[in-house]
């Protein structure tokens, strides 16, 4: 008996390798992390395959926490953040760690007031409504900036996100730069402990509360309110001009932020006239020195195609794309990438 | 190699009697372990946040991610107010629905009543939070909450602003979770009722209520009430839907149209995007609450048990 098992045995160790063999023939590049680009990088990466069927990536969505942690451990070949890494966690890296962005997106004012008003609003004012100061619609900081509405006489219903988001983290960051009052008492982050209102969980979740509570005001992805129809405000600018959210007014605001050598940067009100000040990016996170000298190559190959043709698939999918001046420098840094 | 010769079963041996033995004590034997693998996985994790907070974790009010500092008393408020709240709707209900199928219904309704409820208890977590905010909330908003307020509103429990989402809606979307489990373990339980029982109290001149009274529920309340710890085990596990319904509010407040936050919901919504040490090692130890809360909770309930009297089936967990 003993002697039949052991042969099926062998015969099943010897089909897995095989299998692990035919496997290796195309190489797998892992990458994991951030949730807000998961579209665009799954739209890229099924792409990719038809301009070079030798690679195959595979990423997973896991949040930008756990992108951050696995590209630090190094058991993924590249992480994604929707926020920078912070000084603290960038230390713990082994080689040297390089933020590349990528694409860029928006947060959006949505509301649920009578009629289908279109708001305008600035940022003190969304800040002291985050903040629970401003708590009713017809509030002479709200109404002074939208003469021509009827605001009702009702109670503010602030809706944020519950879980942990790059959209809580360009909003409170946005907050911070506009409010000293918010930077000192709630600060900005993936998630802050909220001075008042209800959360929902993830866009949807966000979006389900505003549907559904009269006089409510949340903040959601720009893609998703404009998936879904939402109504949203136009923000003032640091220029002084009520700007749409689009994917041009993201793009302009890319393109007149200030971007350090090291690309972690913060895009929230920048100069720009038509710059929609609450936009933020999202970043590949990718060692500058690759151990795997194959692999290395196949990303650096990756990256520049993402940052030529890859760029131009964005907007499609409603993601701004990075203005010309930002691709030529991160171009050049992905040239620096050793293999 | 040797063993598990001497194991195979010669023919009319007692081999297979000590291999299903084994095989049994085995399975008993993962339960243990892998309830003490979570329990030391969450230590472990927690390491961090157990040295620079020490007990004082469990009554800190603050959860800030940005300042870096964390404390567990609304998540732990939260969790044992929205499992109570789903306890005092689920188990009258259960219960009450137990003993209709058991005792009152007609044999030909049974069934198609039975299947119901199992099939509430196959819907997914998330349905019934989609179910909670698109049909439920703006429900209780308009009428429940609205008459609530209007007629017990002297109570502490109802006031206040009525959001929709609060710990109220959670409590009963808990409560509809948890139905099915408690009325099927109920039903069981009332069914093994011996019959010898009822035909004594009707021998007695009882009325029917009495019967259910005296001779059904009074025989079966240890059973009845192991039916509803099992469903508060449930409950304060209930991570997605609650998420959906409770507002999400790390706060501790005596209305119960006010928003709240449990223990399973945070670690669902803040896991994914923690990025300093420290927050992550908070998230293991609200995990380590949670099932310490769960332990001490089942504990309690087998100390009430004992005390409780009457025969009838005892042991269902």
């Amino acid at each position: 008996m003993l002697p039949i098992k052991s042969k099926w045995l062998a015969l099943l160790g010897a089909l897995s390798a095989l299998g692990a063999a035919s496997a290796s023939a195309q190489m797998l590049i892992n990458g994991a992390g951030a949730t807000f680009p998961f579209p665009i990088y799954s739209k890229w990466f099924n792409e990719y395959t038809k301009v070079d069927p030798s690679v195959r990536f595979n990423y997973q969505s896991i949040g930008s926490g756990g992108g951050q942690k696995q590209i630090l451990s190094e058991t993924v070949d590249f992480g994604a953040s929707d926020g920078p890494m912070s000084d603290d966690n960038l230390a713990k890296a082994p080689r040297t760690l390089w933020h590349f962005p990528t694409v860029a997106g928006a947060d959006v004012i949505t509301y649920n007031i009578p009629g289908d008003a279109k708001l305008k609003i600035d940022g003190p004012t969304i800040a002291g409504i985050f903040l629970g100061k401003i708590v009713k619609w017809n509030d002479p900081a709200i109404a002074g900036q939208n003469p021509d509405t009827k605001l009702p006489d009702a109670d503010i219903v602030v809706v944020h996100r519950s879980d942990g988001s790059g959209t809580t983290y360009i909003f409170t960051d946005y907050l911070s730069h506009v409010s000293p009052e918010w930077k000192e008492k709630v600060g900005k982050g993936t998630s802050v402990s909220w001075p008042s209102g209800i959360g929902g969980k993830g866009n949807e979740g966000v979006s389900g509360q505003v549907k559904q509570v009269p006089g409510s005001i949340g903040y959601v992805e720009l893609v998703y309110a404009k998936q879904n129809k939402l109504p949203y405000a136009d923000v003032k600018n640091s220029s002084g001009n009520y700007i749409t959210p689009s994917i041009e007014s993201v793009t302009e605001a890319l393109a007149t932020a200030e971007i350090p050598d090291d690309f972690r940067f913060s895009m929230v009100n920048p100069p720009g006239a038509q710059a929609y000040p609450i936009s933020g990016t999202t970043w590949l996170l990718v060692y500058a020195e690759q151990k795997d000298h194959a692999k290395g190559e196949k990303l650096v190959q990756f990256l520049k195609w993402a940052y030529s043709a890859g760029e131009k698939l964005a907007p499609g999918l409603d993601y701004a794309p990075l203005p010309d001046a930002l691709v030529k420098r991160a171009l050049e840094k992905v040239q620096a990438i050793k293999y | 190699m040797p063993s598990t010769t001497q194991a195979l079963p010669a023919p009319g041996s007692r081999g297979p009697d000590i291999a299903f033995k084994w095989v049994a004590v085995l399975a008993a034997a993962m339960i243990v372990v892998l309830i003490v693998l979570v329990g030391w996985q969450l230590y472990y994790g927690s390491r961090l946040s157990l040295a620079k907070y020490g007990v004082g974790f469990l009554w800190s009010s603050e959860w800030d991610p940005v300042a870096d500092k964390y404390g567990a008393l609304p998540f732990i408020f939260g969790t044992l107010v929205s499992s109570l709240i789903a306890l005092l709707i689920a188990v009258p209900l259960g219960v009450a629905t137990a003993l209709f199928l058991t005792e009152l219904a007609p044999i030909r309704v049974r069934q198609p009543i039975i299947m119901a409820i199992e099939m509430l208890a196959a819907v997914p977590s998330v349905i019934f939070g989609l179910w909670g905010i698109f049909v439920l909330i703006p429900w209780l908003r308009d009428h429940l909450f609205i008459w609530l307020k209007r007629y017990l509103g002297f109570l502490p429990l109802f006031q206040g602003p009525i959001y929709g989402v609060s710990m109220l809606a959670a409590g009963i979307i808990i409560a509809i979770m948890i139905l099915p489990i408690i009325t099927s373990i109920s039903r069981e339980i009332l069914r093994s009722v011996p019959n010898l029982q009822r035909e004594a109290a009707y021998a007695l001149g009882a009325t029917r209520w009495e019967v259910l009274k005296i001779a059904v529920l009074s025989y079966a309340r240890r059973g009845l009430f192991g039916a509803a710890i099992l469903g508060l085990g449930r409950a304060m596990g209930e991570t997605m839907a609650v998420t959906m319904v409770i507002g999400n509010r790390p706060q501790i407040s005596a209305s119960l149209f006010a928003p709240g936050y449990t223990l399973a919901s945070v670690v669902a919504n803040e896991f994914t995007e923690a990025t300093t040490e420290l927050y992550l090692s908070s998230l293991f130890e609200i995990g380590l609450v949670l099932l310490a809360v769960a332990i001490l909770v089942n504990v309690a309930a087998q100390v009430l048990l004992k005390s409780m009297t009457g025969s009838g089936p005892i042991k269902v967990n």
